[in-house]
Formats: structure tokens, sequence, C-alpha cells
């Protein structure tokens, strides 16, 4: 018993560093949501029912731009897709546990929790407690997020409504995009998506900027293909 | 659609592709190529959404120096390229738009 805790709080420890971002990045969502138009407690319970922060953004900013729903969960998909991947990474390590382990770790498994759990877990390999650290992890992350949320959503309610805070979702994506242009590839893949939401934006449903993101992600993952 | 309904649908989705590989190790390895595209999604989502958002006014294509949020984003463009702080970038585009709708 004593072992599943400290194991737990491992995994706790492991995602305090991540949490110092995480925090005021849950704020400013918590901020923009209600500020998009969302609801007290739409723009609250999206950080439990979705939880994962930029596809969060994306949903409040096409909300706000009165987008159809199914462009709005096809986006959330899109942007999410990589969980894929974690959930393709860390599944040697999980295969052995009861369904219902692997439901709640799947529930809690984002890019903040997945980072150190992936990196102890290619360290120690599979060990009968090693969940208890993806547990801790994400238990720590999930609450961060709920409650940074609900402080956005507290101060973003007392902000002036003529400052342009409508603004700031779009300079949140601008802050996201930076660090993902890494090389040649990652860059053609932004400007050629970017060109087509301009040319395809009188497209109806918003397929424009389905559109724009199928063509960048081709571009990029040809272009790489090439090298 | 409701938002509710969207909230819903979204999280289900999210939730199935955290769990597909944990639930059904061993059957399915994900393809070299679908890895390679995971990589694109970010800088393509995001730039289809930001150019927009920068670049047409009331529908229109507005490339000129009197397009403020145009002017604004490239502001928030080099404060992420060179500090990589998400809050730092917002309140410099914030900042910049609140003195150009003052000047222009």
């Amino acid at each position: 018993m004593n072992e599943k805790i400290d194991i737990f709080w491992a995994g706790v420890r492991a995602e305090f560093p991540l949490l110092v971002g995480v925090f005021p990045f849950g704020m400013i969502y918590g901020a923009l949501a209600l500020n998009a138009g969302l609801s007290l407690a739409a723009s609250q319970m999206m950080s439990s029912i979705v939880f994962a922060g930029s596809s969060q953004f994306i949903a409040a900013q096409l909300i706000h731009d009165a987008a159809p729903g199914l462009v709005i969960v096809l986006t959330i998909a899109v942007v999410n897709l990589r969980h894929m991947l974690y959930s393709a990474s860390l599944a040697p390590y999980l295969k052995d546990l009861p369904v219902r382990w692997k439901v709640l770790l799947a529930y809690l498994l984002t890019d903040e929790a997945y980072a150190p759990t992936a990196l102890k877990f290619e360290r120690e390999g599979v060990t009968p407690l090693g969940h208890w650290f993806l547990f801790g992890a994400g238990l720590a992350l999930w609450s961060t997020w709920q409650v940074s949320t609900g402080l956005g959503i507290f101060l973003g309610a007392s902000l002036p409504q003529s400052w342009p805070l409508d603004f700031a979702l779009p300079l949140t994506f601008i802050a996201l995009v930076m660090p993902a242009l890494k090389n040649r590839p990652a860059i053609a893949a932004a400007l050629s998506a970017g060109l087509v939401a301009l040319l395809a934006y009188g497209l109806p449903f918003k397929l424009g900027l389905i559109l724009a993101a199928l063509t960048g992600i081709l571009v990029g993952t040809v272009l790489e293909g090439r090298k | 659609m409701n938002i509710w309904l969207i909230m819903l649908l979204g999280g289900l989705i999210t939730f199935g592709m955290r769990f597909s590989f944990i639930y059904l190790f061993g059957r399915f390895e994900v393809p070299q190529t679908l890895r390679r595209a995971l990589h694109y999604v970010p800088p393509a989502v995001l730039s289809a959404i930001v150019f927009p958002e920068l670049l047409i006014q009331e529908g229109r294509l507005a490339l000129d120096l009197a397009n403020e949020r145009l002017l604004a984003g490239l502001v928030a463009v080099l404060v992420a390229w060179f500090t990589r702080n998400t809050l730092l970038t917002i309140l410099a585009g914030l900042g910049a738009l609140l003195i150009l709708q003052f000047v222009l």
C-alpha cells in the first residue's frame, strides 16, 4: 500500500514544474472562454469534459465565431489526434491493468501527464505499480486545470468590457504556433494552411478551416517525406 | 448544435483517442505516415485560424497599414518568437492593439 502512495507522490512531484506553465494557461482559457460568449458553467465544464488545453481554446474561438457544431467537433478531433500517439506509446506498460484503470488513466492522459510518465516508463520498463505514477501526474494536472479555469473565469468576469479581449485568442494561438515552427516542413505547413484559410474563407460552415488544416498537414508530411 | 452536445462529442472523441491503444494494445501499430502527419497538426490548425483573424476584416482581405489587428499581430509574432512566453505575447499584442486603436 505504502509503495503505491510513494509512486503516486513521485508522479505528483514530477508534474510540479509543468504546473507552473499550466496554471496561467488555464486562467487565460477561463477568462477567454467566458469572453468568447460561453456560459459560466460551459466554460468551467469544458475543462473536465474535453480536458485538452489547446482544443478548448480553439473550441471557444469557433463558438465565438458561430461555426457549425460539426465543424467544431471535427476540429477538436483533429487537434487532439496526437493523443493516439501517447496512447500507443504508453499501452505496453499498462496492458495488464483492469479496464477501469485503463479508462481512468486514458481520461487523465494529457500532453503534460504523458511527458514525465513516458520518461519514467522508458527508464524503468514495465513495473507492477508504475501506473500509480501516471495517476499521480495526471490527477495533479487535472486538479490544477480545474482550479485555474475557475480562477480565470472569476477574473475574466471582472475585466472591463471595452478591452478588445476577443483578440487575445488569436494572440494565444500565435504564442502556441511559434515553438512548433522548428523546421522547413513545419513552416511550409503553417504558411500553406494560412494561405488556404484566406483563399477559402468564403466557404460556408467554416469548411475553409478544415480544408486549410488538412492542406497544411499534407504539405508538411509530403515535404518531410522528400528529405 | 447545442454547445453542451458539442463539448460532449468533442470530449468523447478525445477520450476515445486517448483510450484507443491503451485498450487495444497488441492489435494495432500506428502507421509511420500518421505518426509523421501528427507533427504538422499544430502549425497547420493554428495558422488556419490566425491568418484570417489578422488579415480579414468585414469579410475582405485587408493587407494594409490601417489594419490594426494585423500590425498588433505582427508585434505578437515578434514577442512570441523571442520570448516563447504565452502571457507576454498576449499582453504585448493586446497592448499594441490598444495603442494602435488610439493612434490610428
